[in-house]
């Protein structure tokens, strides 16, 4: 279980919202959602421990996770908007790279598949700089078919760059990961559907911020 | 725990080698400074013989920090930094894989082509010899404090001139007995004290600065 108690944010002198408080509770997804500029990377990066709140905290298992770091580390994944690909590196390589960096094991039969679930296979010995950005992000998102320790997925905006296919790959895989009682952040303009029972929607929208519980 | 850490310089040394000019540019500028003391000076061997060390140490500890900006910023910039920040394994060991691999690309080559150096300014072979080792003891300490300027700095505009304001300080005791090392062997004297103090050093900034980096680089990101 996910909770944020009485997150506020401060970017500069702006206070992006106050207060917040929700809790994502396994099997289950919360969209985050508002306008550009209240605060949706910022508490995607508090989520994560990336960035500090100005008061409240975030606890992973009801332990607040400046407590925890590796430990909560282990079972998140987190994608930012910055796709952490290296340019140098083939897209094998950069998979690789990122699974050792990130402590956990590179299995080669775990990579293929990986690569196979983003559709990127023929592109396996690519260096990535000849890539184009849909298929960097794709890169980046084979992480999340790559990794089946971690339980928490922090996604920011994964579906941008991505072509149709991918996009319903790719909302497969996060239902499928919630359907098997994970839990999933996501941040999204799309309006992408994701079929699983439990939603949370959030609605950044300057300083105040309902959580409204949708039964879909 | 120690296969992150091998990993990341693996890593680290597969994308200098993809990216050769980075780490030439450097061994190109401790080269050029190194030779063209001796055509402004003038070639009185004597003289040339007397400056070596401190000019190969000189030259070593500027071309150290101009390779400091890369250790973090192309990380930071692509947003591995952010990854690694994340890792379940801990970052100040991390931290330990890039600055070995930066001393791997830096400061080995360095030492090597010292070698030459010494028989460009006609140093003995004793000498030469001393300061070999002393390059070798004292180029990690470089990338390791240097580390930390660059971990403090990263994302600022202008950080270069930045970064070398806050190390140079820190290198100074490094310069001053890697230097004095060779002029004791010439001297006679004994440099077992040097040798220790260099090693020392090495020691206590492979433990300390690590952890020191891995707390620069979260506050930079956040």
């Amino acid at each position: 279980m996910l909770e944020a108690v009485n997150l506020t944010c401060e970017r500069g002198e702006r206070t992006l919202f106050t207060a917040l408080e929700f809790a994502v509770a396994p099997g289950s997804l919360l969209r985050v959602a508002g306008p550009n500029g209240t605060g949706k990377t910022s508490l995607l990066r508090m989520l994560c421990g990336l960035l500090e709140p100005v008061a409240g905290e975030v606890r992973w298992q009801g332990r607040n996770i400046r407590r925890q770091r590796e430990e909560y580390w282990k079972d998140l994944v987190y994608i930012g908007h910055l796709n952490g690909v290296k340019d140098d590196l083939t897209v094998v390589e950069n998979l690789k790279v990122a699974q050792a960096v990130a402590g956990r094991n590179v299995d080669n039969v775990a990579l293929r598949r990986a690569l196979d679930g983003v559709g990127l296979a023929p592109f396996e010995q690519t260096i990535a700089r000849r890539l184009s950005q849909g298929q960097r992000r794709r890169v980046a998102l084979a992480r999340l078919f790559a990794t089946t320790t971690a339980p928490l997925w922090i996604l920011d905006e994964p579906f941008i760059a991505l072509d149709q296919r991918g996009v319903a790959s790719l909302s497969e895989r996060i239902a499928s990961h919630i359907g098997s009682g994970n839990m999933v952040v996501l941040v999204t303009h799309q309006d992408v559907a994701i079929d699983v029972p439990r939603q949370q929607h959030i609605e950044l929208a300057g300083s105040a911020a309902p959580v409204t519980e949708a039964a879909c | 725990m120690l296969s992150v850490f091998l990993q990341v310089i693996r890593r680290d040394l597969l994308l200098a080698m993809r990216q050769k000019s980075d780490v030439l540019n450097t061994l190109f500028f401790f080269v050029v400074v190194v030779t063209m003391v001796p055509l402004g000076i003038g070639p009185e061997p004597a003289l040339l013989r007397d400056i070596a060390a401190g000019v190969v140490w000189v030259a070593a500890l500027l071309a150290a920090i101009l390779s400091l900006p890369r250790l973090f910023a192309n990380d930071y910039a692509d947003g591995t930094l952010e990854q690694m920040l994340l890792s379940a394994e801990p970052l100040s060991l991390i931290v330990l894989g890039k600055a070995a691999a930066h001393w791997l690309t830096t400061g080995l080559p360095l030492t090597v082509m010292a070698v030459a150096f010494g028989v460009v300014f006609d140093l003995d072979v004793n000498a030469t010899l001393v300061l070999v080792v002393s390059l070798a003891l004292g180029t990690p300490v470089l990338s390791l404090i240097g580390s930390i300027g660059a971990a403090l700095t990263l994302g600022l505009r202008g950080g270069g001139v930045l970064t070398s304001l806050l190390v140079l300080p820190l290198y100074i005791p490094v310069l001053i007995f890697g230097a004095g090392s060779v002029g004791a062997a010439t001297s006679g004297l004994g440099v077992t004290a040097y040798f220790l103090l260099l090693g020392a050093f090495a020691l206590s900034a492979a433990v300390l600065t690590p952890w020191a980096v891995a707390i620069a680089l979260r506050i930079s990101v956040e």
